[in-house]
C-alpha cells in the first residue's frame, strides 16, 4: 500500500531534508520522488510505501500537516488510490 | 509513478475548488419494525437505526483521513415513515420524528430523511395523518426531513395532496417563525421521487431498496467552473467535453469511497448520485459555471440553455465512472445555498419564473427559494403544482422547497446560516390561484405513461 505525499508552497533550504526525515520517523519508505521549482514556487510529490510503517496512517498526515504549518507550506499525505482512480481508467 | 501534474490537479481540486464528497447517505428499512403498539414501534424504529449506523459517521472520518478528501455529511434515510406507522395517528406520527431526531443525535449525523409519504394516486389514512403531523414534527425537531411525493409520470398528478402541501408548508413556516420558518427547508414535495437519493431534504430508503445501502452523493460546482475558465472562449462541443472529463474525474472520487465505506461498513453499495451541489461558499456555486459559460448573470436569457447543456454533459461525464448511478443526479439549482444564485436573485436578474424554466432542464426544482410570508396557501399550492406537471408530463423528477418566511415580504432577506445559507425574498404572481387548486380530484396521467 502507497501514499502519495505532496509539498507545495514557496521554496526554501531544507524541505525534503525535512519531510524526508519525517517520513523515516515513521517507517515509511520513500519509494520515489519528484519535484520542479517554478520561480519561487516548489511542488514536490513523494510515493512512499506505508504498510510497514509504525505508526497509525492518521498521525503521520498529522505531523507532516504540522511540519507543513511550520514552513508555510501545503504538506499532505494521502492513499495513492484516489490518484489511481481519478486519472487511470 | 503518477503524473505530477495529475496528482497536482487533484490536490488543487480539493484544497482550492471545494472539490468533497457531499454525503454518505446509508439508507435503513424499517419494514420489520412495524408493529401495532407505539411503543413497540418506536423502540424498534430507534434500536435498528441506531445500532445499523452505528459505526457510519467513524468510518466516514476514517476515510476522509486516509484518501485526504473532506466527506461533508454523514446521513441516514429511512423506510417512508407512513408505511412504518401506517397504525398512528397524528400524534403518534409526532413521537415518530422525535424518535427519529434522538437517533440522528445518538448517530452524531446531521440530518435523517424519510419522515414522508408515496401519495401520487391517494392518501392512505396512515399518509394523511402524517402529513398532518409535519408542521409539528418538523418544529419540534432539528434534524428530521420530510418529502411527500404527489405525483408520478405513471400516476399522474393527486391535487388534493397538492391542495394539502400548500397548507402544510404554510402551517410549517408558522410553527417556526421564530426561525424564520426554517421548518420549511426540511420540507420537499416531489414528483417521480427517487427512491435511492442521499441528498436532504428529499432522501428515502424505497421500498424495493436492501435491508440497508450505501449511497453516495459526490459535489464539485468549483472544479467544474474553475475547468471552464480555464478553457477559455471555446466552442459548446468542446465545452461539453471539458464539463464530461471533469464530472468523469469527480465522480470516479465518489465511486471510490462509496466502494471503500460498503467494504469497511459491511452494507452493499447502492449508488452514485452525480450531483452538482453547492453550498454557499464563494467558488462552489452552480451559478458561477452559467457565468463562466458567458452569462454576465445567472438568470439572464441563455441561462436555461446553458443548465441544460451542463445537466447532461455531468450525467454524460459521470456514468462512465460509476458502476450504478441514480438518485437525482445532474445539477442542483437551490437558490438560498448558491452564492452566484443569490447574488443573481438580489440583484434581479434571476426570477421565479426563470427558476421554474431552468427546472425542466435542471436535476431537481425550485429549492430553497423564500417566498413572502403572507403568501396564501393556494399560491403555495399553484406553484407546486406547476412544478410538479413539469416533472410529470417530462418524465423526470421535480420538487418544490419553498420558505414562505412569516413576517417577511419582498426587500428583506432571510438568513438559514451554515449549508443552507442565506436569500432574498422573491416576488411571486399577485393574482389568485384559489379556484383552480379547491377543484381537487387528480390530473391524469400523461399519453405517454402508457408505454406498455
Amino acid at each position: 500500500m502507497k501514499a502519495v505525499v505532496t509539498v507545495i508552497g514557496k521554496d526554501s533550504v531544507g524541505i525534503i531534508a525535512e519531510v524526508s526525515a519525517e517520513c523515516a520517523k515513521h517507517n515509511a519508505n520513500i519509494v520515489d520522488i519528484t519535484q520542479s521549482v517554478l520561480k519561487d514556487y516548489f511542488a514536490m510529490i513523494m510515493l512512499v510505501e506505508i504498510h510497514n510503517m509504525k505508526t497509525e496512517f492518521s498521525s503521520f498526515q498529522r505531523e507532516l500537516s504540522l511540519l507543513g504549518e511550520r514552513r508555510g507550506l501545503d504538506v499532505r499525505a494521502m492513499h495513492e488510490d484516489i490518484f489511481n482512480s481519478m486519472h487511470r481508467i | 509513478m503518477l503524473n505530477i501534474n495529475d496528482i497536482l490537479e487533484t490536490v488543487n481540486m480539493i484544497k482550492q475548488e471545494n472539490l468533497d464528497i457531499r454525503t454518505i447517505t446509508m439508507g435503513i428499512s424499517l419494514f420489520d419494525c412495524i408493529s401495532d403498539d407505539q411503543k413497540k414501534l418506536e423502540q424498534r424504529v430507534y434500536d435498528k437505526i441506531t445500532k445499523s449506523a452505528q459505526n457510519l459517521v467513524k468510518t466516514a472520518q476514517d476515510l476522509e483521513g486516509t484518501y485526504g478528501i473532506p466527506i461533508i455529511n454523514k446521513r441516514v434515510s429511512v423506510t417512508p415513515m407512513a408505511l412504518v406507522g401506517a397504525n398512528c395517528d397524528k400524534d403518534g406520527f409526532v413521537r415518530l420524528a422525535l424518535v427519529l431526531e434522538k437517533a440522528a443525535k445518538e448517530l452524531g449525523i446531521n440530518f435523517i430523511g424519510g419522515f414522508g409519504a408515496l401519495v401520487q394516486k391517494g392518501m392512505t389514512r396512515g399518509a394523511v395523518n402524517l402529513i398532518d403531523a409535519i408542521p409539528e414534527a418538523l418544529a419540534s425537531t432539528d434534524r428530521v426531513c420530510s418529502s411527500i411525493n404527489v405525483a408520478s409520470t405513471k400516476a399522474g398528478i393527486n391535487m388534493d395532496a397538492v391542495k394539502k402541501m400548500g397548507e402544510i408548508m404554510k402551517e410549517t413556516a408558522y410553527l417556526t417563525r421564530d426561525r424564520d420558518s426554517i421548518g420549511c427547508a426540511k420540507l420537499v414535495v416531489f414528483s417521480n421521487i427517487p427512491e435511492d437519493n442521499p441528498f436532504m431534504a428529499g432522501a428515502m430508503h424505497g421500498m424495493g431498496e436492501p435491508e440497508t445501502v450505501i449511497n453516495v452523493g459526490v459535489s464539485g460546482p468549483g472544479v467544474v467552473a474553475s475547468a471552464i475558465k480555464r478553457e477559455g472562449a471555446c466552442d459548446f462541443s468542446h465545452l461539453a467535453d471539458v464539463i464530461k472529463k471533469t464530472a468523469f474525474k469527480i465522480t470516479r472520487v465518489g465511486q471510490l469511497i462509496a466502494y471503500e465505506a460498503s467494504k469497511r461498513l459491511g452494507v452493499p453499495y447502492g449508488i452514485i448520485d452525480l450531483s452538482l451541489a453547492p453550498t454557499p461558499a464563494v467558488g462552489d456555486s452552480v451559478a458561477y459555471i452559467l457565468e463562466n459559460m458567458g452569462l454576465e448573470k445567472c438568470g439572464c436569457h441563455g441561462t436555461t440553455a446553458a443548465l441544460a447543456m451542463l445537466n447532461d454533459a455531468v450525467k454524460k461525464g459521470g456514468v462512465m465512472a460509476s458502476s450504478h448511478v441514480g438518485g437525482l443526479s445532474g445539477a442542483f439549482i437551490p437558490v438560498s445555498e448558491d452564492a452566484g444564485m443569490i447574488s443573481a436573485a438580489e440583484c434581479g436578474a434571476l426570477s421565479i419564473e426563470k427558476l421554474e424554466a431552468m427546472t425542466a432542464v435542471c436535476s431537481v426544482g425550485l429549492d430553497m427559494i423564500a417566498v413572502p410570508g403572507d403568501t396564501s396557501a393556494s399560491t403555495l399550492s399553484g406553484i407546486i403544482a406547476d412544478e410538479i406537471a413539469i416533472g410529470v408530463i417530462n418524465n423526470k423528477t421535480t420538487a418544490v422547497r419553498l420558505i414562505p418566511v412569516h413576517g417577511k415580504g419582498v426587500g428583506e432577506s432571510v438568513e438559514f446560516g451554515g449549508l443552507l445559507g442565506h436569500a432574498p425574498i422573491m416576488k411571486l404572481s399577485e393574482y389568485s390561484s384559489q379556484d383552480f387548486i379547491a377543484r381537487g380530484g387528480r390530473i391524469p396521467a400523461p399519453i405517454h405513461s402508457l408505454r406498455n
